[in-house]
C-alpha cells in the first residue's frame, strides 16, 4: 500500500511534462474549435439555403456525425485517411476529427439562432421590401449571433475537455502525458489528479464566464 | 470488405455489450441527476455544497480523464473494481451530473404558489410529488433525455480504453488483426449510427407515453419539439 500516500515528489517530476501536454491541449482546443465554427456556418448556410439534393446529403452528413461516437471517427480519420494517401500528423488529424465532429452541433446552434428570429420580422423585412443582404446582415444575424455565442462558448469547453480522447491517436496531450508518467513511474495517483486538476482549473473559470456572457445577452434582450 | 467477413459476428457481439453499459449507465446517470438536482435544492446547506462539488467536479474535467482515475487510481486506495463496474460508474455520474441542471431547472419552473396550494388544500406529499410536480416536470425533460441516451450510446465508445470489449474495442482488435481499417471503421461507425436511429426513435415513443400520462396534448407537444420545418422565408434564401 505505498501508493496510498500522495507524493510531492513525483507530483513535482512530472508537473513539466504535464504543462508541455496543456500547451498542445490548448491547440488542439483553438484548431478544432476554428475548424468547427467555420465548417457548422458551411454546413447551416447549405441547410437553410434549401438547394436540391446538396442540402438533404448536409443534413445527413450532420446527422450522422452527431449519431456516432468522436472516438470511431476519430480511429476512421487516423487509420483510413493514410491508406487514400493523405497523411497528416496526428495533432492535425485530431484537430480536424475534433472540428468535424463539433461541426455538427455549432451548426445547430447556428440554426437555432436564425429559427428563433420571429416570423413577424420576416414578414415586416417583405413588407418593407429591405434588400436581400440587409434583411441578413441588418436583422437576422445579429439577432442569432446574440443568442449563439454563449453556447458556441460551451462547445469550446466541451471541446477542451474532449481533446483528452487524442491520446488515443497518439497525440501527445495532457492526459496522454499522464499516463505516460503514470506507466513510466508506476504512479497513477499523482499525474492522473494533477490532470483533472489543470482540466478544472480552466474549464471551470471558462464556464463561469460563458455564464456570465449568457446573462448579460438576456439582460439586454 | 471480403477480410472483414469472417470477423463481422465477432464484431456484433459487441452490440450487446455497448447497450448493456448504454443502459446501465443511463439508469445511475437518471438515479444520480435526481438526487443531485434534490441536493442542490436542499434547505440543508451540507447537502447542497456535497452535490455542487460532485456536479462541478465531474462537469469541470475530461470524462476519460475520470475514467482512468477510476480504473488506475481507485485500486491504490484498495477500491479495486471491474472495468465494466468502473465504466458505468463513471458514465453514469458524468452524464448525471449534466443532467442534474435539466431536472433542476424543471424542478424550479413548478410556481411555488401551486405547491402552497397543494400544502393549502392538505394534499399528502406523495400526491403531490405524483400528481403535480411529475405531470408538470418530465414531459419538459423527456427532449433532453433523448438527447441523453443518444449521446450515452457514444460516450460508452470510451469504454473500450479500459478493456471492456465492447463495439470499439472490437472494432480495434479486428482492424490490426486483419488490417483493413476503412472497412472495419465503416462498418462500425454505420452499426453505431443505425443504433443511435433505433435508440432515438424508442425514446420519442416514450415521449409520446409520457405526454399522454401527465394528460399534455400531444399536437402541441409534438409541434414543440419536432418543428423541423425551416422558419426562413424562401424568398429570403433563394436568388430572385
Amino acid at each position: 500500500m505505498t501508493g496510498l500516500r500522495w507524493d510531492w515528489a513525483t507530483a513535482w517530476a512530472v508537473l513539466p511534462d504535464l504543462l508541455r501536454g496543456l500547451s498542445l491541449t490548448v491547440e488542439a482546443t483553438v484548431a478544432g474549435s476554428i475548424i468547427a465554427l467555420f465548417l457548422g456556418l458551411c454546413w447551416t448556410i447549405v441547410r437553410v439555403g434549401r438547394i436540391p439534393v446538396v442540402s438533404p446529403a448536409v443534413q445527413l452528413l450532420v446527422e450522422f456525425l452527431r449519431g456516432t461516437p468522436f472516438l470511431v471517427q476519430l480511429y476512421f480519420l487516423f487509420y483510413v485517411l493514410p491508406t487514400y494517401g493523405l497523411t497528416l500528423p496526428a495533432l492535425q488529424t485530431g484537430a480536424l476529427g475534433l472540428g468535424l465532429y463539433y461541426s455538427a452541433y455549432t451548426s445547430e446552434v447556428f440554426r437555432a439562432g436564425i429559427e428563433a428570429v420571429p416570423a413577424g420580422q420576416w414578414e415586416s423585412c417583405l413588407t418593407l421590401g429591405l434588400p436581400l443582404w440587409r434583411v441578413w446582415a441588418g436583422i437576422v444575424l445579429p439577432q442569432a449571433m446574440r443568442i449563439a455565442v454563449p453556447m458556441l462558448g460551451n462547445y469550446v469547453i466541451v471541446m477542451f475537455k474532449e481533446t483528452a480522447l487524442l491520446s488515443t491517436i497518439t497525440v501527445m496531450e495532457l492526459t496522454a502525458q499522464a499516463t505516460n508518467a503514470g506507466f513510466r513511474t508506476f504512479r497513477f495517483v499523482e499525474p492522473l489528479t494533477l490532470v483533472g486538476l489543470l482540466y478544472f482549473l480552466l474549464s471551470y473559470p471558462a464556464a463561469r464566464l460563458v455564464h456570465a456572457l449568457e446573462h448579460r445577452g438576456a439582460v439586454q434582450h | 470488405m471480403r477480410a472483414l467477413e469472417p470477423y463481422l459476428p465477432l464484431l456484433l457481439r459487441g452490440i450487446p455489450v455497448t447497450l448493456e453499459v448504454t443502459a446501465l449507465a443511463i439508469c445511475l446517470a437518471v438515479a444520480a441527476a435526481f438526487a443531485l438536482a434534490l441536493g442542490r435544492l436542499s434547505p440543508w446547506a451540507p447537502a447542497r455544497w456535497g452535490a455542487g462539488a460532485v456536479v462541478e467536479t465531474f462537469r469541470g474535467t475530461s470524462a476519460l480523464v475520470q475514467l482512468f482515475w477510476a480504473f488506475y487510481v481507485l485500486p491504490f486506495f484498495g477500491v479495486k473494481l471491474p472495468p465494466l463496474t468502473a465504466a458505468v460508474l463513471v458514465l453514469g455520474l458524468n452524464e448525471g451530473s449534466y443532467f442534474s441542471e435539466v431536472v433542476r431547472s424543471a424542478l424550479t419552473s413548478i410556481r411555488t404558489g401551486q405547491l402552497e396550494a397543494a400544502v393549502a388544500l392538505h394534499l399528502p406529499a406523495r400526491y403531490r410529488f405524483f400528481r403535480i410536480v411529475l405531470p408538470q416536470v418530465l414531459p419538459v425533460m423527456m427532449p433532453p433525455f433523448g438527447n441523453s441516451v443518444v449521446g450515452m450510446l457514444k460516450f460508452t465508445s470510451l469504454v473500450s480504453l479500459v478493456t471492456v470489449q465492447d463495439l470499439s474495442f472490437r472494432a480495434g482488435a479486428i482492424r490490426s488483426a486483419i488490417g483493413s481499417s476503412a472497412a472495419t471503421y465503416s462498418v462500425t461507425l454505420l452499426v453505431y449510427f443505425g443504433l443511435a436511429i433505433i435508440l432515438g426513435g424508442g425514446v420519442r415513443l416514450l415521449e409520446r407515453a409520457v405526454n399522454r400520462w401527465a394528460g399534455r396534448d400531444a399536437h402541441a407537444a409534438a409541434g414543440a419539439a419536432g418543428a423541423r420545418a425551416s422558419t426562413v422565408p424562401a424568398w429570403a434564401v433563394l436568388a430572385r
